[in-house]
């Protein structure tokens, strides 16, 4: 095969999964061109005039929709560690004697493990989505048959738009829907906030199946999902199990570590005179990120100043600010608790996005950008600023990408970690896997001191005469090693198992399968 | 001695620790058998490691098991250490070179406002205790010990100030109530340790103990540091006798008090009012002050409370206490807020100091508010007040500029 050196020094091959791909060329330098893909144009004579597209079972329309061999079929993770949907389709996939699918998932979550089985027998290709804990591992170790693919949210919303990804049949769990299959994720047994996962999916995918545990009359109001998109509504008894959609990495970190952590990179917001009147951030779902949207809070309040709005991951503690004026608008990507839930359905000033919104590069701008802070996590981060979400430092591939490279756009990126985790330095001479360009990465906060990147001199000029522990990116490494040592570079096989793309498309680094 | 042992910690909740199982064999060479999550990034640097330390001690043929999960080299040497000292005699010591920032000397009377508690035996617990900015951090070896830990707690210990960096904090160690914890200074007094905690201390002559062992092992290892003492009251007798200890010796610095053994002692349950102890904390303090050296209370254990360590703190700052001692670095910083001076005591002190300063320029040679003279003492006072303000943050250096 032949490999192409992409605009961060990586090494990709010219096809993946047979497909020619396009290595990244930079930030913002790779322009598309011509049109968007369309799906194909339906008519009403082919559906029922009194609007009931109930289908008996998932099985049957899965049939009806046509599945058959090397179908791209997608999910999406709305229901996070409590998806019951995913796993169900592919077992009767399996029973249908059906091969080589390709998974297009929202996102993977452990709870679905089995689909392990339908990667071994040949039911499924490979998956286009991010691989969390074992079916990351399993990638990992080669055992897949073809390339996993994975994108950034909206990179996931840009692959669809763009046709790079022609979805067969989609799979929308919908915790509302009415017979028409217009749905929602504000009511239910199984309420996950939004479906703006699904959107792309319900637009672009030739067919669309949607499935609920609580099917109620015309109209489903909100429609969140348009039911003129769906071609079959099924009804079930459980699609998601309610405990685990509230997923439980949404507690404040207790850890006297990460909240040190926490408190800095707030003072250090506060110090540059990032947290202003009307300003607006991101505050992610981790323990850490929590914690700073407290502490913001905090500031904001004793300097009696508001927030004009906050991108959420929503949880109680946003609604909280939503609720006590803090924060004038939450832009919801997905919620995190019932608390969330509640919030969106009844306050209308938190509002529901979708990837189109928030994060499609191939769009006529998308809100990512206009965020002044935004707060995000790496497994490791390198001395230019390159950073990795996908891989651990022993090169197995256990995370997604979520939105974090679109929000690398927002004015200050800003990376809470810490130095070393179990003796693993996590700022590195090189990421093993680079997510993100260090152009785009601003600030590096660990428990022992702070970086700029150079890059920023408006930021390194503000903080000249502060007391936070203000380094350079290679005083932290070097730091970081003398408590560790330096960790021997891990050795790969030449089979690459995995793509990563950049939010346009191109591909910014693959993964190698790991030597055990 | 038994042919095998066991060293260290293993399981699920685990973290930057060991647990080391060895076997002395009488033949077959040396046998590594090592399962560790960081094996890809450092399992050769851990075998290496383990096979110097294992030749060091004349080791020629074992086998040695090392489940590890993320143990930094000095935590690894010290259970393999541990483990060897259970099978063989040796007096030989394994040790790592000494960060050189870890051998700073502290005073008689530098701040001890709050002072951390480490379980001697859980490394993952000291490698970041140094960022949260205690004025202390104490090594335990005493009650957060298991009974059976006791020995390989103290190699971990001695390892931990040679290789931990606690960014400044004194580095404090509490031993083993005496007689018991004489024989833990030698594994402490060699390296650079600023204060030891003695535990349960009930009479001058225990201080005298703890000084004559400390003297035969500094002159042995050639220590010149300063190594302070913090005698701990815990008794009802302690506590009668707690101005013969304060003044038991040059090197007696503080008089810290432990409500949890004392109110059992008394036979007593202890309340939040705390008037059980009242008498108690009060005697600390005032034979402290007449000895001139530092009360230090006792620990505040609800750690997630911090309204009522806020209320705690107050309350032993009015009674005349210098320090408390924490078990959750979240507590270090209300201790340090509300042990500071506050808006009035700052005033207060500025006008003194500034007054001193005026006399001072002046040529004068004494110091005089309005009509009211000052003595040397209230002046030193109210420096010591200007000096904590401007550490806690409650005033500029120079504040004398807009004076």
């Amino acid at each position: 095969m032949k490999f192409n050196k992409n605009a961060v020094g990586r090494k990709i091959p010219e096809t993946i999964n047979g497909k020619p791909v396009i290595p990244f060329k930079g930030v913002g330098k790779y322009k598309p061109t011509g049109r968007k893909f369309a799906p194909k144009i339906a008519t009403c004579a082919d559906y029922p005039l009194d609007g009931n597209k109930l289908v008996p079972s998932l099985k049957e329309a899965l049939i009806k929709a046509g599945i058959k061999d090397g179908m791209t079929i997608s999910t999406h993770h709305h229901f996070r560690n409590g998806d019951l949907i995913a796993v169900e389709i592919f077992k009767i996939a399996q029973e249908l004697g059906i091969r080589d699918l390709v998974w297009y998932p929202s996102a993977s979550f452990p709870c679905q493990e089995p689909i392990i089985e339908q990667l071994e027998n040949g039911t499924i290709h490979h998956i286009e989505g991010s691989m969390n804990g074992p079916l990351g591992r399993f990638a990992s170790q080669g055992k897949m048959k073809g390339v996993g693919v994975l994108r950034s949210h909206g990179g996931r919303y840009q692959a669809v738009q763009d046709g790079d990804v022609v979805i067969d049949i989609a799979v929308i769990a919908a915790p509302t829907a009415d017979p028409f299959g217009n749905a929602n994720g504000v009511e239910g047994p199984s309420a996950c906030g939004l479906l703006g996962f699904a959107l792309a999916d319900s637009q672009y995918a030739d067919k669309v199946i949607v499935v609920t545990d609580n099917l109620i009359d015309f109209p489903c109001i909100p429609w969140q999902i348009h039911g003129n998109y769906v071609d079959h509504v099924v009804q079930m008894g459980q699609i998601g199990i309610p405990e685990k959609i509230v997923s439980g990495t949404t507690q404040i970190t207790k850890s006297p570590d990460r909240l040190h952590i926490a408190e800095m990179t707030a003072k250090f917001c506060d110090e540059a005179e990032l947290i202003k009147d009307g300003f607006s951030f991101q505050a992610g779902a981790g323990g850490t990120s929590l914690s700073i949207g407290i502490y913001f809070g905090e500031i904001m309040r004793k300097k009696g100043i508001k927030a004009r709005f906050a991108r959420g991951g929503s949880n109680k503690y946003l609604v909280e600010m939503l609720e006590e004026g803090l924060v004038e608008y939450i832009l919801d990507g997905q919620t995190f608790d019932l608390e969330g839930v509640r919030s969106m359905r009844d306050n209308p000033r938190h509002v529901n996005t979708s990837p189109f919104t928030s994060y499609n590069y191939h769009g006529k701008g998308n809100f990512a950008g206009i965020l002044d802070i935004v707060i995000l996590g790496a497994t490791e981060v390198d001395v230019n600023f390159n950073a990795n979400v996908v891989t651990h430092s022993d090169g197995y591939l256990l995370h997604g990408i979520g939105g974090w490279q679109n929000c690398l756009f927002g004015k200050n990126v800003i990376l809470p970690i810490p130095l070393f985790r179990d003796r693993i330095p996590v700022i590195r001479d090189e990421v093993t896997t680079i997510c993100g360009p260090g152009e785009l990465i601003d600030i590096i906060v660990t428990e022992r001191g702070i970086a700029i990147n150079p890059l920023r001199k408006d930021l390194i000029d503000k903080m000249k005469n502060s007391n936070l522990p203000i380094k350079t990116i290679h005083e932290l490494k070097e730091e970081a090693e003398r408590i560790c040592g330096k960790p021997k570079a891990v050795e790969f096989e030449e089979k690459i198992i995995a793509a990563i793309k950049w939010v346009d498309g191109t591909v910014i680094d693959v993964v190698k399968q790991v030597k055990e | 001695m038994s042919k095998t042992a066991t060293a260290g910690n293993k399981g699920k909740s685990i973290r930057s620790d060991c647990s080391v199982t060895l076997e002395i064999t009488d033949s077959g060479g040396i046998q590594i058998d090592l399962q560790s999550k960081v094996k890809t990034l450092f399992g050769d640097s851990i075998i290496d490691l383990c096979k110097k330390e294992l030749v060091f001690f004349g080791i020629k043929n074992c086998k040695i098991k090392i489940e590890d999960s993320g143990a930094l080299d000095y935590i690894l040497t010290a259970r393999i250490e541990a483990a060897i000292k259970m099978c063989i005699e040796t007096d030989k010591e394994f040790l790592l070179e000494m960060l050189p920032q870890n051998k700073y000397k502290t005073k008689k009377d530098s701040y001890r406002r709050s002072r951390l508690y480490l379980p001697g035996n859980t490394p993952k617990l000291a490698l970041n205790a140094g960022i949260h900015n205690a004025d202390g951090i104490i090594l335990d070896l005493e009650d957060s010990v298991a009974p059976s830990k006791k020995f390989e707690a103290t190699i971990l210990v001695r390892n931990a100030l040679r290789s931990v960096d606690f960014y400044g904090a004194e580095r404090m160690v509490r031993i083993n109530q005496i007689p018991k914890g004489l024989n833990d200074l030698k594994y402490i007094v060699p390296h650079n340790v600023n204060l030891i905690l003695v535990p349960k201390c009930e009479s001058a002559e225990q201080i005298r103990l703890v000084n004559e062992k400390i003297d035969e092992i500094s002159k042995k290892n050639k220590v010149k540091n300063p190594i302070y003492l913090m005698p701990i009251i815990e008794s009802a007798l302690g506590i009668i006798k707690a101005y013969e200890i304060a003044m038991a010796s040059e090197n007696v610095v503080a008089l810290a008090i432990g409500l949890e053994d004392y109110t059992a002692d008394l036979g007593t349950q202890r309340t939040k009012e705390g008037k059980e102890s009242f008498f108690a904390r009060c005697q600390v303090v005032n034979a402290a002050k007449a000895a001139g050296i530092q009360a230090i209370d006792s620990v505040f254990s609800d750690v997630s409370d911090m309204e009522a360590l806020k209320k705690n703190v107050l309350e032993s700052k009015s009674l005349g206490f210098d320090g408390m001692g924490c078990i959750h670095p979240r507590q270090i910083k209300v201790i340090h807020e509300y042990f500071a001076p506050n808006e009035k005591e700052i005033e207060k002190a500025k006008k003194i100091v500034n007054a001193f300063h005026v006399a001072t320029e002046k040529g004068l040679g004494v110091v005089s508010l309005g009509s009211k003279m000052i003595d040397p003492p209230v002046v030193k006072r109210a420096q010591r007040t200007i000096e904590q303000a401007i550490d806690a943050g409650k005033l500029e250096k120079t504040w004398r500029k807009d004076y």
